[in-house]
């Protein structure tokens, strides 16, 4: 037999086992205390496992990733070298380039996934083959980031002037006898990273669309109809009463999207690499860790990336709890 | 403020056989506070709605004074509503929600300021003007939803149910404060409910509705003292007036041995023997179970000023009589053997087979 089904089959069964296990060696343990300490212990001993698989995958690398961040680039003999990997990232054109890149990626893919989820799912209410148009707006999101990328590879596919176009977009330039443009390979006006954050803009735009649709779906019709009698029309309806009400969800899916634009990758990395100027955070991080081999780097990247994130994410839960509390 | 008109006025759901509203004709006055009541499905709500400008009109025509605005957007219709749950926009202030339709006609910042805190005024809601409509109780948000429509003084109020959503109590204070304030206002107003008392206690006129289809128009003492069929005389009214079927031969009508006569009139306008007769719990005399239609006292409900008998005649154990005893009778107890005769005047003769209610 395949050892590799031996072991898939001993983490199937072997995982739920020694949580019961541990399930039930503790409840014989704590079965000898008193009622009281029962009650005080409990609660901390089915919480352990999970305390000690957040703290060993996740805090423990953090601190090390912190820490490393102050040292130098040798793998085996690391030596402290203070702020020098935060001065080379705040000083570097390449990183600073990388920053300034995710910059434009929070902006703009922020921008447009909100605003036209927004004004899809708005539009979209209103018809009757409303399912059949979420559900193909929303499918960009079920394809894999690579995949994804691909497909736009050949939607961006340049050939020189003067041979037949492959690329879907140039393709329609010709139709036209114009172009055809180098998308991705045009660091100018940075139009490769807008080319890229296009990508992104289409994968994202459907999870926007449906959450903003569900929240729309929440308002009372009543209050519409309330509006309308009061003298609005569809335009003030919206913008004086829609608008508002979708307030806490835009906020909600805003940050979820800003997060996901610091943390882009994928197509950065399948696209361009991070050439023709549309290097980001995450793949400089990736680009120093494995192909420079600066370890001291990269933990410092990372850590820059996660100091962004931090405070976007405690907006989010705390808008998540107030919005929680409403209901 | 101005008269309101339906002419023929048919709503017909899409993807439905039978019109919500049937062929609606209804004059209200100028000034007139208007009920529509009826149960539900009867097609009220919808035909306040379409006078709203919310519902599309499909056959027929809605004026308001001597405008046509059958197709006029609600925005353009000079209307304001009170809807049932309110609706008052949550993430404004009382003063904002009230002042909204001031704020879209750009009236000014001063206007909109005086006539808000008149209308809070006249409604007590000055010291809440400030908060949102979540830390209001639902008696607050029912009178938001009342200044939003007095601040625009518009040409008619409709009122969809307002009272529904609040307890038994305040429905009766706020059920008076409202219709004081209607007459103080003088506003045109359609009122909306399913509740009979709401009806006859606030209406001017009271509309009752079925299936869609208007049965009768009247005050509400008309009503109540004149049926023109089966349904709106067990509909108006609480407890509900007795209704008992019979038949007919030649001396009149007959009831448990007794027999009503009738005249030639009502005898020429009969369709077929089938006879109802209704009448009102206060409608009858109590008398010694020999003297008239002998039954036993089944149940008394005693609320104070009133009191009920549920009664079971003999000729028919299934059928409970509901009787008032009046202020000279005494209240029968529970066991009691006793006789009902139906008093000539309170006697309401309807044709079986068509409801109708036979001529005086």
């Amino acid at each position: 037999m395949d050892s590799r089904f031996l072991t898939a089959l001993e983490v199937v069964i072997g995982v739920p086992a020694v949580l019961v296990i541990y399930i039930w060696g503790t409840e014989r343990v704590i079965g000898i205390l008193g009622e009281r300490w029962k009650r005080r212990i409990r609660p901390w001993l089915w919480l352990l496992p999970a305390i000690g698989f957040l703290g060993f995958f996740l805090v423990y690398p953090t601190i090390q990733t912190i820490i490393r961040s102050f040292q130098g680039r040798n793998e085996l003999h690391p030596r402290w070298v203070g702020l020098a990997n935060y001065k080379w990232f705040f000083t570097s054109s390449s990183a600073l380039g990388a920053l300034l890149n995710n910059v434009l990626w929070i902006v703009c893919l922020t921008f447009f996934t909100v605003g036209l989820g927004l004004l899809i799912a708005v539009l979209v209410d209103r018809v009757r083959y409303e399912s059949v148009a979420k559900s193909i707006i929303f499918l960009p999101l079920a394809i894999s980031m690579v995949a994804a990328s691909v497909i736009w590879k050949f939607m961006y596919d340049y050939k020189p002037p003067g041979t037949p176009q492959t690329g879907t977009l140039n393709g329609l330039l010709q139709v036209v006898r114009a172009g055809p443009v180098a998308w991705l390979q045009t660091p100018t006006w940075r139009l490769a990273t807008f080319a890229l954050i296009a990508v992104g803009v289409w994968m994202w735009t459907g999870f926007a669309m449906v959450i903003i649709s569900a929240a729309l779906k929440g308002i009372d019709p009543q209050l519409l109809e309330a509006a309308r009698v009061d003298g609005a029309n569809e335009w003030q309806v919206f913008w004086r009463v829609t608008f508002p009400m979708l307030g806490p969800t835009l906020a909600v899916v805003a940050t979820t999207i800003i997060i996901t634009a610091l943390k882009t990758f994928d197509i950065v990395y399948t696209l361009t690499n991070g050439n023709y100027d549309t290097e980001v955070i995450a793949n400089l991080m990736i680009k120093e860790m494995f192909v420079f081999g600066d370890f001291g780097r990269a933990s410092a990247v990372a850590v820059v990336l996660l100091l962004a994130i931090v405070p976007i994410m405690a907006f989010n839960i705390r808008r998540f709890k107030a919005q929680e509390a409403v209901r | 403020m101005a008269k309101v008109i339906f002419e023929k006025a048919t709503r017909i759901y899409p993807g439905t056989q039978t019109p919500a509203v049937s062929s609606l004709d209804l004059e209200i006055e100028d000034g007139e506070f208007m009920v529509l009541v009826g149960p539900s499905g009867s097609g009220k709500t919808t035909a306040l709605r379409m006078l709203a400008g919310l519902e599309a009109v499909d056959e027929g025509r809605i004026f308001i004074g001597d405008r046509d605005v059958t197709d006029v957007q609600p925005k353009d219709r000079d209307i304001a509503m009170v809807f049932q749950n309110y609706a008052l926009y949550p993430h404004m202030t009382v003063a904002e929600n009230i002042g909204f339709h001031l704020k879209i006609k750009k009236r000014p910042k001063a206007e909109i300021r005086q006539r808000v805190l008149e209308a809070a005024r006249l409604l007590d809601l000055e010291p809440y003007l400030d908060r949102k409509p979540a830390r209001l109780s639902g008696g607050q948000r029912q009178r938001v939803a009342m200044g939003r429509a007095i601040v625009r003084q518009p040409q008619v109020f409709l009122m969809d149910e307002p009272l529904s959503n609040l307890d038994a109590k305040l429905r009766v204070a706020t059920r008076t404060q409202i219709a004081s304030l209607q007459r103080r206002l003088g506003v045109t107003t359609v009122y909306v409910t399913h509740d009979q008392v709401e009806a006859m206690t606030m209406g001017d006129r009271v509309a009752v509705l079925r299936d869609g289809i208007l049965q009768q128009c009247d005050t509400p003492r008309v009503l109540f003292d004149r049926p023109i069929n089966v349904f709106v005389a067990g509909f108006m009214g609480s407890p509900q007036m007795n209704l008992i079927e019979t038949s007919v031969s030649d001396g009149g009508v007959q009831f448990a041995g007794r027999t009503i006569p009738l005249t030639p009139t009502q005898r020429a306008a009969l369709t077929s023997e089938g006879v109802t007769l209704g009448v009102r719990p206060e409608g009858w005399d109590i008398v010694s179970p020999n003297e008239g239609v002998p039954a036993i006292v089944e149940i008394v409900e005693e609320l104070g000023s009133d009191s009920y008998a549920y009664v079971t005649p003999e000729y028919d154990p299934n059928r409970t009589i509901i009787v008032r005893p009046n202020s000279a009778q005494a209240t029968p107890h529970k066991g009691d053997h006793i006789g009902l005769v139906p008093r000539p005047s309170a006697i309401h003769l309807f044709d079986t087979a068509t409801g109708v209610r036979l001529p005086d």
